[in-house]
């Protein structure tokens, strides 16, 4: 048995060590933020926040992962109490499907973290892992340089 | 569903929201006249309370054929009933298509939804509107021309009110479409032409359950399938010994040549997929693929020919102009690879459940049907959203291994989720076609004469209610019929889709139908749209270029439609055709739609780095005409996705590599990246006096072919082989010296 700690809650699992993230936040967890895409650490549809860094946990065993704080796209803020960036993603309609919206959030709300003021280039090259498959590229930026302007978002 | 919940109110409270049925001077309710035709799926579909539920508190629930692939339909769909209704578009959900529940619309396809289900719903809500005012009428024992209504609120002129939920209240309308309700007049509308906030985004923004993939019913375990090393292989043996010791195994299931398993925990189907994979020995099968290349098979391979458009002897082609062009087999490559979740109860009427992501779960119902053996009034399909699927992927395929693995099951659900290989590898693909165009211009550099030829595979293998289009149908090896690929007849057309000019010159085109696939194909966003307008664009330049024409003059020397001619100068107006140019090269394109769906015209600007020769789009702007505008938000926001998928697939997309390898992960098929995504602008022409079309498809084309001639204008090569990839433009570059 392990415990872990998700979005300040201990979520409680009794997978492999070497079971990805992915899956024990989805299934254990009953967590829908992150997202199977691809499995293989590619698209970026599975992010999380390990400490505050982007990890995709499609590829990161639970044994990496141990005391750490995870931070999902549920625990970034909700209806209630929105993160900028979510709230900016609604403003700006920058989702088609939406599904590669949680690995767009997750890394920019990093990025944001650590550069409060971004271009838009910086932004771009920043995402430039992260697919998008349905073409909300130039919307999405939008909604991270306007998250940018509203403050930010607290360091997560 | 879709409940609202963030609603642009700032769009909402613009305009007013009441009806006024009464004229002060007395004379007809102006929400009924004389019987019109109803729309063809309210036709079909006549009775009121099939489209439109009222619950008791006033809460209304619309029903629809269709579904929400990320287009925003059932956005654009509450708008319309909304605003018919005179109700608040909070009170709305939303059901998309269900067996069970809604009326059948056929698939959500070829960019007919707001034409089809959009008029069909608007109709019913006003059919819905005009009982519920008589209703009202006789319980306030006033005249209908007294009353107002206004957020479901009926208000006769004397001073008493009813509701909607008073008057049905969760009973049923019990009325059939008569064709007499009017609709909402145009300029009235309060939702319908307003950027209205997408219903379902911030469910997904917040990661609340949304997706199929988020489904988690008590009991559900988990299935893996592991596929052939190729289609014609046989399955020699299977040792499952290893795989059936490993924790959580539940059930291994071999079928001919179909191996699929079910675990307790997702990771731990994953390992079982892996050992079985490792323990099964696989035939030494024939060469599945034609020898050469794609473009071999477009020219060697069986074919009909069809005349589809002019007359059928030849053309007189004087010192025609010639080109051919090709575009290669391609992928959806969804972000997500497919899945269903499936429950098999043998003792319930409703024998099979499956929950999945298909474009048509009515022509999917009677192919599960017949591939489990079992009534289709037994089967039960249920849409939910997965990611954006851009035609047929493997939604349909998945939902068949699913109710395979069920059926072991029975009782409990089962999640059947493709892995990224299994749906890069096993997907139907967007088919390969050669466009060989001829066209002769007169003294006046005018086409006097245009014939085209179009070489294609099926661009439709859909299930539509045959099992034998399932590809579980096929690896379980029972007798089924090969995977047919049907040909979409004009004028909707599969092959042929804007293989027709829309432009007014003398035209004869064939269709060079290519029923075997040695790759399996299948609907891919545009159909025959997205390599035919390529084609017949780029050569639109290659003719103005020989008649010594600009390219936009001479589109517009040859189009008549005052439609097709306005996007065109718009899209040039707003780029700033002709005056200086922001980059090395521009280009220009144009198309309608299956000639009978939306404008679009491009103008697309490029650099080709002189250093390492790659082709750079850096902005496109766009002009488009759909109609009456149900959302302009999500019009702009489709055309965006499509420029901007069509502009990978022209850059750098092609299933096949060398040797004919397939694809199998995003590293062997790259798409398009944020640094390489153009600044877009999107300028759309709203009529509201014309009927509503869809905005899904109609960027494909045009993008394509725009950004070729932009690389014809600035390198002065012309690349008539999709993709334009960095290896196509060396080698182009190092032939013209």
């Amino acid at each position: 048995m392990r415990e872990l700690e998700v979005n300040g809650h201990t979520l409680r699992t009794e997978a492999a060590d070497d079971c990805p993230l992915l899956y024990v936040l989805r299934n254990d967890g009953g967590l829908s933020g992150p997202r199977f895409g691809c499995g293989l650490g590619q698209c970026g549809a599975c992010t999380v926040l390990v400490d505050g860094v982007p990890t995709r946990s499609c590829v990161t065993p639970l044994e990496a992962v141990g005391t750490a704080r995870i931070t999902t796209l549920e625990g970034l803020g909700t209806a209630g109490a929105p993160h900028p960036l979510q709230a900016a993603f609604i403003a700006e309609q920058a989702a088609q499907c939406g599904y590669c919206s949680n690995g767009m959030i997750m890394t920019a709300a990093a990025l944001l973290a650590e550069n409060p003021a971004p271009d838009a280039a910086a932004v771009r090259q920043t995402l430039d892992n992260n697919l998008c498959r349905c073409g909300t590229h130039n919307r999405i930026v939008r909604a991270v340089l306007r998250a940018a302007q509203a403050g930010g978002g607290p360091k997560p | 569903m879709n409940r609202p919940r963030a609603i642009s109110r700032r769009a909402v409270l613009a305009g007013g929201g009441a009806l006024v049925v009464g004229f002060a001077l007395g004379g007809p309710s102006p929400t009924a006249g004389a019987a019109v035709k109803l729309p063809p799926h309210l036709a079909a579909n006549p009775l009121i309370d099939s489209w439109i539920r009222i619950a008791a508190d006033g809460g209304v629930t619309v029903f629809t054929g269709k579904v929400d692939l990320g287009q925003g339909l059932s956005t654009a769909l509450a708008q319309i009933a909304a605003d018919e209704l005179y109700v608040a578009i909070e009170r709305l959900q939303v059901v998309t298509a269900d067996t069970a529940r809604t009326p059948n619309e056929g698939g959500t396809v070829g960019s007919m939804s707001i034409q089809q289900a959009g008029g069909a719903l608007r109709q019913a809500a006003a059919e819905a509107r005009q009982a519920l005012l008589e209703m009202a009428a006789r319980k306030l024992n006033a005249p209908l021309d007294t009353l107002s209504v206004e957020d479901g609120t009926v208000t006769s002129r004397s001073g008493p009110t009813t509701t909607y939920g008073a008057l049905v209240g969760g009973r049923h309308i019990a009325r059939q479409a008569t064709g007499t309700a009017v609709p909402r007049p145009v300029e009235s509308a309060r939702y319908v032409g307003q950027p209205v906030a997408r219903l379902d985004i911030p469910a997904k923004m917040f990661g609340q359950p949304a997706y199929l993939q988020d489904l988690r019913p008590r009991g559900m375990v988990h299935g893996r399938i592991v596929r052939p090393p190729h289609p014609a292989s046989t399955l020699q043996s299977l040792n499952e010994s290893a795989a059936a010791a490993l924790p959580g195994v539940i059930h291994i299931h071999r079928q001919g040549n179909f191996i699929g398993l079910i675990a307790a925990r997702e990771e731990q189907a994953i390992a079982a997929a892996r050992q079985l994979a490792d323990d099964a020995r696989w035939s030494e099968a024939p060469p599945p693929l034609p020898p050469g290349t794609a473009e071999d098979w477009l020219d060697r391979l069986p074919a009909t020919e069809t005349v589809v458009s002019g007359p059928q002897a030849r053309l007189n082609l004087d010192h025609a102009h010639r080109a051919r062009y090709f575009r290669p087999f391609q992928a959806h490559a969804s972000l997500a690879p497919s899945a269903a979740l499936a429950l098999y109860r043998p003792d319930s009427a409703e024998q099979l459940t499956v929950w999945t992501h298909s474009q048509d779960i009515f022509g999917l119902r009677p192919a599960l049907a017949g591939l489990l053996e079992i009534p289709v009034r037994a089967v039960h399909l249920i849409h939910r959203e997965a990611a954006g699927c851009y035609g047929h992927n493997g939604a349909d395929d998945a939902a068949a291994d699913a109710a395979l693995l069920a059926r072991a099951v029975p009782g409990r659900p089962v999640r059947l989720q493709w892995m990224r290989a299994d749906e890069f590898l096993w997907e139907p693909a967007g088919p390969a076609m050669a466009i060989e165009l001829a066209a002769s211009l007169d003294a006046s550099g005018t086409i006097s004469a245009f014939e085209s030829t179009v070489k294609s595979f099926p661009h439709s293998s859909r299930p539509g209610g045959r099992p034998g289009n399932l590809l579980a149908s096929q690896l379980i090896d029972a007798g089924f019929p090969p995977i047919r690929g049907a040909n979409i007849p004009p004028p909707r057309g599969g092959v042929e889709r804007n293989a027709t000019p829309y432009y007014s010159f003398p035209h004869r085109v064939v269709e060079h139908f290519i029923a075997t696939m040695p790759v399996r194909t299948s609907a891919h966003r545009g159909l025959g749209a997205y390599g035919n307008i390529f084609a017949l664009e780029s050569f639109i330049d290659e003719l103005a270029r020989a008649a010594g024409a600009d390219p936009l003059a001479f589109r517009l020397r040859h189009l008549n439609d005052g439609r097709a001619r306005a996007v065109l100068e718009k899209a040039a107006l707003e780029a700033g055709w002709g005056s200086a140019k922001p980059y090395q090269g521009r280009g220009i394109a144009f198309a309608r739609y299956k000639n009978a769906g939306a404008f679009m015209a491009i103008v697309v600007d490029v650099d080709v780095d002189r250093k390492d020769g790659a082709l750079h789009v850096r902005r496109a702007v766009a002009a488009v005409d759909c109609g009456r505008l149900i959302n302009p938000c999500g019009v702009e926001t489709q055309i965006e996705g499509g420029i901007i998928q069509s502009t990978s697939w022209t850059l750098h997309e092609a299933l096949l590599a060398d040797g004919n390898r397939r694809a199998r992960d995003w590293s062997d098929y790259p798409i398009l990246t944020f640094s390489e995504v153009p600044d877009i602008t999107v300028h759309m022409i709203d009529r509201p006096a014309e009927k509503p079309l869809g905005a899904g498809e109609v960027a494909q084309g045009p993008t394509a072919a725009a950004i070729a001639n932009a690389l014809f204008d600035a390198t002065g090569l012309r690349l008539r082989g999709l993709p334009l990839s960095a290896g196509r433009l060396q080698q182009a570059q190092s032939e013209n010296g």
